[in-house]
């Protein structure tokens, strides 16, 4: 395998279910139903998966919601907007442990 | 009664001093580009590995009852957006209807059992003979469209039209690619977006769009890029709510529209390295339901020339009518036009991927 990553890996995605076809069923049916219309319109769920697809940092996820949100009229500055979401949380999330460092510091300092 | 003769020269003249309509990029035929060339299209989209033929796919593809009569008056547009199917723009004198050809068609809208006039270009309310054609298909009783691109409402030249076309019901077909700025600027020009906004207020102001069926104001998206439109009815919502809420809009309803891969559109696909893969993604995406309410079943479209085509689509690509009296509105004959075989090719594949795509909109 020359490279880890190749673009024709998503459009292969479905081959996942050869060796296991009954798991990839359930998965694929239950994928299919997060994406539908439901409380969150099928836009905003695609906005999240971009989001989502930035913090896993899963470049097949970034090429598919990339496109979805676009089918979907999302436009650049709004998909951006969605990336910062996930940026701030993965920025947050660290900053936030450092509440925890603060505690060992304080209880292993002077 | 006849209003003042209005020159085309004049209008051209006016459109090559117009500073004001911005303009994202220069027709294919004032650019000598190949592509401005029907048939190097056409051989641009055969010559594409594809895995399934369009006639093999849409079998059941049959003429229905005569609906629509589809005008184009010609090529001339006050814009040049970067996906225009016609190739239309301020330097495309050379492809308008001469005022024999206007007479005829007026003459066979009179006689034809069609419930809509539809009148597309170009901008067709630069055409000389505009307001002789909206009045003549009122006047028939038939109810007109107008396929309009906004900017087109500010010029001038224009002063009024919106009011005048109140008065005769007509309805405003309005392309807008989205109801923010971005993409609808990416596509149409640098401030394409603004001017737009302005002339929906104008139509708002003029009673369109508030609910009244004889001043329906529709607005037409289509995809800022590579990829096949949202659903209809969900953009539709979303577009309510932004029009409203950013700028006071309101309208009737929207038309989602893919956008074909013929002309200007597919020059872009080529040079952005994106047409494989967008002809794929029309192929994966073909919906057999949206074949039923394809316009070209109910729809005859007539060139700025009065050759007949099935649709806009087919005309840009000389793919004209096979009719036993020739491709020509002087010989029209509807119950010959009723037996006709409709004429597809590989560009047809954008009217029927996803929710389909028709001149009304998604079909399926």
């Amino acid at each position: 395998m020359e490279n880890y990553f190749k673009s024709q890996h998503l459009a292969d995605f479905g081959k996942i279910s050869d060796a296991s076809p009954e798991l990839g069923k359930k998965f694929f049916d239950y994928y299919g139903a997060v994406f539908a219309e439901g409380a969150l319109t099928a836009r905003e769920k695609s906005l999240i998966a971009l989001a989502v697809a930035h913090a896993v940092q899963c470049p097949y996820c970034i090429d598919a919601y990339t496109l979805d949100c676009q089918s979907k009229g999302v436009d650049l500055e709004q998909m951006t907007e969605a990336v910062h979401v996930a940026v701030a949380i993965r920025g947050g999330s660290s900053l936030v442990h450092g509440m925890q460092m603060r505690e060992h510091a304080q209880k292993a300092g002077m | 009664m006849r209003e003042a003769t209005i020159r085309l020269e004049d209008v051209a003249a006016d459109l090559a001093q117009d500073r004001a309509t911005p303009r994202a990029t220069k027709s294919l035929n004032r650019r000598g580009a190949p592509l401005a060339a029907p048939a190097a299209q056409l051989a641009l989209l055969d010559s594409l590995p594809l895995r399934a033929e369009f006639a093999a796919l849409a079998q059941g593809l049959a003429p229905a009852k005569l609906e629509i009569f589809q005008v184009n008056l010609g090529k001339l547009c006050n814009m040049t957006c970067k996906h225009c199917h016609v190739d239309a723009g301020p330097d495309r004198t050379d492809a308008m209807m001469d005022d024999a050809t206007v007479d005829l068609v007026l003459a066979k809208i009179r006689a034809s059992s069609a419930h809509t006039v539809d009148i597309t270009g170009g901008a067709p309310e630069l055409h000389p003979r505009f307001r002789d054609v909206v009045q003549a298909a009122f006047d028939a009783g038939k109810q007109v469209m107008d396929r309009c691109n906004l900017t087109v409402l500010l010029l001038p030249r224009n002063a009024g039209l919106v009011e005048w076309l109140a008065e005769r019901n007509v309805e405003i077909v309005a392309s807008l690619p989205h109801y923010r700025r971005p993409n609808t600027d990416a596509q149409r020009g640098d401030g394409v977006f603004e001017r737009s906004v302005r002339a929906l207020r104008n139509l708002n102001a003029a009673g369109y769009g508030k609910g009244d069926p004889k001043k329906r104001l529709t607005l037409v998206s289509n995809p800022a890029g590579a990829f096949l439109g949202a659903s209809q009815a969900v953009v539709e919502r979303e577009w309510r709510e932004g029009l409203q809420k950013n700028f006071s809009i309101s309208f009737d309803r929207l038309l989602v529209l893919n956008n074909m891969p013929i002309s200007r559109f597919l020059e872009w696909l080529q040079d952005s390295g994106n047409l494989e893969a967008y002809l794929e993604r029309l192929v994966n995406a073909f919906n057999p339901a949206a074949v039923d309410d394809l316009m070209c079943r109910n729809t005859l479209s007539v060139g700025w020339d009065g050759r007949l085509y099935d649709c806009d689509f087919n005309q840009m690509l000389d793919l004209e009518l096979s009719l036993p009296a020739g491709p020509h509105v002087r010989d029209l004959d509807e119950e010959a036009w009723q037996n006709r075989r409709i004429v597809t090719a590989r560009h047809c594949f954008g009217c029927t991927a996803g929710a389909g795509s028709s001149c009304g909109g998604q079909t399926a």
